[in-house]
């Protein structure tokens, strides 16, 4: 059986330990400051980031890397969240193939 | 970056405002294995198959889920149909098979098992005929197990002996779980052309020619359809169906991503993903609401048909073009109860049965969640259950129905089953007897496939 399933499942796996960071929410001092102190607590790196107002609301994207071999996302997860509330922003972390799938061939 | 800002937040939306979701991730069970002459015996060997593959489903599922940022509304499992596995049981009572499977969903912590059911197309077998008179007690001692039985196919015809025989099981269901409006009834469907891979309840089963354990996901969307179609600005029908195709394509891309990681991740193959608009009672994920963004004043009106025509097939147009696996139901659903446009078109009275069966024969599956008074006669549903097999046979389609006899309930009540089951309006049959065509029981033959006009 662990032979069928590699056949059929080839190509699968994810292509990086990529993700793609979006902070939206009225602006304020200290957004980004807030954000990337977490980031970095965590070892993650930006690897590009863009900024701008999007009907009204303040919207960071970010590409983030993820080095380390155990990293723990759920717990990086909740603490963006957590410091999201806190700023009274939204924030969300999703693996980047969430975006690549669903709009590229 | 390689992903446009617009993109991104384009993703986001369908998720945060329009409902987007992966309906369902299904892990189908072959329980062929477990067969034993003691009921006992075969429960215990079901339960340890199922805890076997399932034990770690819910937990990948929900890991999957963080990891894409993408809602997987539920988790669960679909066995071989127990008619098949439990033929050699000598017991006739097969209501504990169906406790043994709530047990293993309840332990496995999946929202439904589907496959409490048989295959009798043609005929019936000692072991369909135990399972079938088992249902109105197995369903009303559980909670997360679905029943299904196929009474038609386009190549054997319909099993009118079957037909008739599920018109008294559907009322004898409903009595059975009185207390709770007949609730029996929405876990119970009756199938022509019933698919072998659908990852959606009730109709869920792992049929025959699928492999020992796969996973097979259900992608939804009608609230990112409907918003898709609404911002178009004044489109022709070809625009609305091109719109639609392109949204129906983005969704499943999404779907075939998390089912292919989830099966990779549980080491078992990944078999279908299956495309199905299935609305929810949230305001705005509505298969009707569609239809009349389409420009019809309230489903069910003239050209709700037509309408309802061109999404079924541009869904299946975009899921088609996005994933070499798509397969099981694929289309829309029109599910009464769990849709607030279609309640909404019962009540301003746009909407009856006889339009629901017309626009059954071009979406897909059928009369689905559908109330009418508790004191309609078996006859009668089983009438209803015989036209809507016709429907299947002759379109070489997939049709089911869903019907609940809410004990105590006439015409206008509300039915409420809570959840994703929604609300449903009674609504009312026709009057005059169906009772001597369904006693002369028999088969309806299967159709012929040329002269086709």
């Amino acid at each position: 059986m662990p032979d069928l399933h590699k056949r059929f499942n080839e190509g699968s796996s994810m292509s990086s330990s990529r993700f793609i960071i979006t902070v939206i929410g009225i602006d304020k001092v200290g957004i980004v400051a807030g954000i990337t102190q977490i980031m970095a607590q965590y070892s993650v790196n930006i690897v590009d980031i863009t900024q701008t107002i999007m009907d009204e609301l303040f919207t960071m994207i970010m590409l983030a890397e993820i080095k380390e071999e155990n990293f723990d996302l759920a717990a990086f997860q909740q603490a963006m969240s957590m410091k999201g509330q806190e700023l009274g922003v939204e924030v969300k972390v999703q693996h980047e193939d969430a975006f690549r799938f669903m709009h590229r061939i | 970056m390689l992903i446009h800002p617009e993109e991104i937040l384009e993703t986001i939306k369908m998720v945060s405002n329009e409902n987007f979701d992966i309906r369902t991730v299904t892990m189908g069970i072959n329980l062929r294995g477990c067969s034993h002459p003691d009921l006992d015996t075969f429960n215990e060997n079901v339960y340890n198959r199922i805890m076997y593959y399932a034990k770690d489903l819910v937990k990948t599922t929900n890991e999957i889920q963080n990891l894409y940022g993408i809602p997987i509304i539920n988790k669960r499992i679909s066995v071989t149909p127990i008619s098949i596995v439990a033929e050699s049981c000598v017991a006739t009572d097969l209501s504990s098979v169906a406790q043994t499977l709530d047990r293993a969903a309840e332990d496995a912590g999946v929202d439904f098992i589907g496959g409490f059911s048989a295959l009798v197309q043609k005929g019936m077998t000692p072991g369909d005929l135990n399972l079938i008179n088992s249902i109105p007690r197995a369903l009303a001692s559980t909670r997360k197990v679905c029943s299904s039985v196929n009474v038609a196919t386009t190549r054997a015809g319909i099993n009118m002996d079957a037909v008739s025989l599920m018109g008294k099981i559907i009322k004898e269901t409903a009595e059975m779980t009185r207390d709770s409006s007949g609730i029996g009834c929405a876990k119970l469907v009756v199938f022509a052309n019933a698919p072998d891979d659908n990852p959606f309840m009730a109709g869920a089963f792992h049929g025959i020619g699928e492999p020992d354990c796969v996973i097979n996901v259900g992608v939804s969307g009608p609230g990112v359809v409907n918003s898709a179609v609404r911002a178009l600005k004044d489109p022709s029908l070809g625009d609305i169906s091109e719109c639609i195709k392109k949204t129906s394509f983005k969704i499943t891309r999404m779907g075939e991503m998390v089912g292919r990681e989830v099966a990779r991740r549980l080491h078992v193959q990944f078999g279908v993903l299956d495309l199905s608009l299935a609305p929810t009672p949230a305001i705005g994920d509505s298969v009707a609401a569609i239809l009349e963004a389409m420009g019809l004043e309230s489903c069910g009106t003239h050209g709700t048909t037509a309408a309802l025509a061109l999404l079924n097939d541009a869904v299946k147009k975009g899921g088609a073009m996005a994933s070499s696996s798509v397969g099981g139901l694929s289309g829309a659903f029109i599910p009464v109860s769990e849709d607030q446009g279609m309640i909404r078109a019962v009540q301003r009275g746009s909407l009856s049965l006889d339009k629901l069966e017309a626009m059954t024969s071009v979406c897909s599956v059928g009369l689905d969640m559908i109330a009418v008074p508790g004191d309609t006669p078996a006859s009668t549903i089983s009438a209803i259950i015989a036209d809507e097999m016709a429907i299947g046979m002759i379109n070489k389609k997939t049709t089911a129905v869903r019907l609940i006899p809410a004990p105590g309930t006439k015409v206008g009540d509300m039915v409420e089953f809570g959840g994703l089951l929604g609300t449903a309006p009674v609504m009312p049959v026709h009057k005059f007897s169906s009772e001597t065509f369904i006693s002369r029981g028999g088969r309806i033959p299967a159709p012929i496939q040329s002269l086709t006009n």
